[in-house]
């Protein structure tokens, strides 16, 4: 009889995150080699930094994606330019970032790798350096798979200063790209429906143009990345920070349609599905044409389109659309997750 | 499109002129309800055009007595409980499903098929699905059953609360709503049913009664055919799903329905019982009756205090005549079954209409 050989994969043991040898071993040779970089490459407990200003961004934000690998990214990438782009809607140039693994004991090690390979290939492409970071191993089934935290900081540019408190009565709202793109590609993959057109994820930093826009334009007031709420929730949280009200053009609203065909079969509403590579801005009016512009002549945001504006509260501060029939409705924050329809 | 739009609402506001009285269309079908709020459809009528959402959401309809019979299994040690997403935030007299998930015997599942998967993996417990639905989800739970027999899965059983749409619509204008002009009717269950199904509203209650998918231009659409036919003193039925629904349906899914289940006296919130209006296992499936085999009683139940959803179904009150609406009743703390489902009348109103 012939037994086939099978070779058990390589796997994270819990003696990977005690703080000895095989920790040591898995950071040398699995982690740091693929973000070389000075700050880095020391090892010491924190990494030391030289900014240009001392007018910085700083956030973080926890990663705990299911699946791990999905169509247009993963893990990874994710906690790259999550972080990323938090920073950059802010008004600054990220720079470096952490990176605090929590693997659970069991997880393949090749898995672990194709991430830390992602990751690395996120944070060249948006100009950030991961310059300090952690690892830690948690017994099995306490965690699933692998969670991440990222945290970053950025320089602010000059002369930048966006907040929720300088959006005005007629300014522009304008969205850089198609929406629902990474909520409903999860959520499909997460319950097993494959469509015949392939969904895939927006992942992506938008750093890069969200720079060059602050950079060339002055009349940016306000910018936000809609991702867990989606555009609604985003919207609703204009007209919470201003007390003004807002009117969105629902033909304007671009969605794909594999995208809508997935949110109508599943019963969501596509303006509560997750981004996780758009921003909305509040533009001044007269600074809308030049932020378009700027915008579709970077891939990043060649669907970009004005959706509506900024008016006046009549009765109490909310968020209209105008659908595409003609009539209106009042689009609300989410309630938690919306559940899937049965009939 | 906005051709289309325009030349509807030609016709509806002609034959408001014409009728000179408030026009009272209800649809019976949640998807419906759905995309007329969410399209702002209600926006774009004259006033005199009033819309009553019906006993259309699946989840809404299912009496208390259910619920609570539902509690009492996900209670036990050896049951887990397969459902539906809407069903499980839905409150019964003692909590909701939502708040048995942390004992680890509630699965939301998305298909019926994934019900008795989940009875092959899990040997050790009985697994119960909470088969609710109107004549749309009926054939795949009647599939599942045949396979479970077939297989001979015991450890699998279903609670039936499935429902017949007709039943209910009869009841309606029987003395619950007189003020019901026309109806709306439903896209997905006609492609089960047919639309000649509704022949007999339109024969025996000269009701017009007009089938519609759920783009928002074939509904404003099927709309404007309805107030012609008012205004002219017709009814007739019309489909303009033509290119889903025919005339006879889906034979192969009524064929499955019939040899699985057969029409029983039910339960139904506002409604109260109907005759032969629940879909219940035949003789030869019987042992795969979760209420047979758990000795549960399918009785009317008692709903929670101060809710009105049972009047809503019904079309005799606007969510907003209800004191709990939007103050103690939200979709973040629902005390009635029509704010939970994303198909619920309140919920609709809630989320896309609360302004007017």
């Amino acid at each position: 009889m012939i037994r086939q050989m099978t070779t058990e994969p390589e796997r994270i043991l819990l003696a990977h995150g005690g703080g000895g040898q095989l920790t040591s071993q898995l950071i040398r040779e699995r982690i740091v080699p693929r973000f070389r970089n000075d700050a880095l490459s020391s090892l010491a407990d924190s990494a030391s930094l030289t900014l240009a200003s001392n007018a910085i961004c700083f956030t973080t934000d926890s990663y705990v994606v299911k699946p791990l690998f999905f169509s247009g990214g993963d893990i990874g990438k994710l906690a790259v330019c999550g972080t990323v782009n938090d920073l950059a809607v802010c008004g600054s140039k990220p720079l470096a970032l952490s990176l605090a693994l929590i693997i659970e004991e069991g997880f393949e090690v090749a898995m672990l790798e194709r991430i830390l390979d992602s990751i690395g290939e996120a944070a060249n492409k948006n100009d950030v350096s991961i310059v300090t970071g952690d690892t830690k191993t948690v017994e099995r089934d306490s965690a699933d798979g692998i969670f991440i935290n990222t945290a970053g900081i950025g320089v602010r540019l000059p002369n930048v200063e966006p907040g929720v408190d300088r959006v005005q009565v007629g300014d522009t709202i304008l969205l850089s790209g198609t929406i629902g793109d990474h909520g409903m590609t999860i959520v499909s993959q997460r319950e097993g429906i494959r469509f015949e057109s392939q969904l895939a994820s927006d992942c992506a930093g938008l750093a890069e143009l969200t720079c060059s826009l602050f950079t060339n334009v002055p009349g940016i007031r306000f910018m936000r990345d809609p991702t867990r709420g989606g555009l609604a929730t985003t919207l609703n949280e204009i007209v919470e920070g201003s007390r003004l009200s807002v009117e969105v053009c629902e033909r304007e609203i671009p969605v794909r349609p594999e995208v809508q065909a997935a949110a109508d079969m599943l019963g969501f509403d596509v303006l509560n599905a997750a981004n996780e590579g758009k921003f909305m801005a509040v533009v001044a009016p007269e600074a809308a044409d030049e932020c378009l512009r700027i915008c579709r002549n970077h891939p990043l945001g060649k669907d970009a389109r004005i959706i509506g504006e900024i008016v006046q509260t009549r009765d109490k501060p909310l968020v209209e659309l105008r659908t595409k029939i003609g009539g209106r409705r009042i689009v609300q924050m989410p309630y938690g997750r919306e559940l899937p329809r049965i009939c | 499109m906005l051709d289309r739009i325009a030349h509807a609402q030609h016709a509806i506001d002609d034959a408001c002129r014409k009728l000179g009285r408030q026009i009272t269309i209800m649809e019976v079908c949640g998807t419906h309800t759905v995309s007329i709020f969410r399209s702002g459809i209600r926006s774009i009528l004259p006033e005199k055009v009033k819309l009553l959402s019906g006993p259309g959401c699946p989840v809404c309809v299912t009496d208390q007595g259910y619920i609570d019979a539902v509690m009492q299994l996900a209670d036990r040690d050896d049951c887990l409980i397969a459902t539906y997403g809407d069903m499980i935030r839905v409150p019964g007299s003692n909590g909701s499903l939502e708040t048995r998930t942390t004992r680890g015997n509630v699965r939301v599942v998305l298909s019926s098929e994934d019900a008795l998967q989940l009875a092959r993996e899990r040997p050790d417990k009985t697994v119960v699905f909470i088969a609710v639905g109107f004549e749309t989800t009926a054939p795949a739970t009647a599939v599942v059953v045949k396979e479970a027999a077939g297989e001979g899965i015991e450890n699998f059983c279903i609670l039936s609360g499935h429902k017949l749409v007709l039943p209910a619509m009869r009841t309606l204008l029987g003395g619950m709503n007189d003020r019901i002009d026309a109806f709306l009717c439903p896209g997905h269950v006609s492609v089960i049913i047919g639309s000649g199904a509704f022949a007999e509203i339109v024969a025996d209650y000269r009701r017009p009664c007009v089938v519609a998918g759920f783009e928002p231009v074939q509904i404003v659409e099927a709309l404007a055919e309805i107030c012609r036919q008012l205004a002219d003193g017709r009814a007739e039925l019309k489909s303009l799903y033509g290119a889903v629904v025919t005339g006879k349906g889906n034979v192969a899914a009524q064929r499955i329905i019939e040899e699985c289940f057969e029409p029983a006296d039910g339960f139904w919130r506002g409604l109260g019982k109907i005759a032969k209006s629940t879909l219940v296992l035949r003789e030869q499936y019987r042992r795969f009756d979760a209420f047979q085999r758990f000795g549960l009683e399918d009785g009317p139940g008692k709903d929670n205090p101060g809710c009105r959803c049972g009047e809503v179904l019904c079309g005799q009150i606007d969510p907003s005549e209800c004191s709990l609406f939007g103050t103690r009743c939200t979709p973040a703390k629902p005390i009635g079954p029509c704010m939970v489902s994303s198909e619920g009348t309140c919920a609709a109103w809630f989320k896309y209409g609360r302004r007017g």
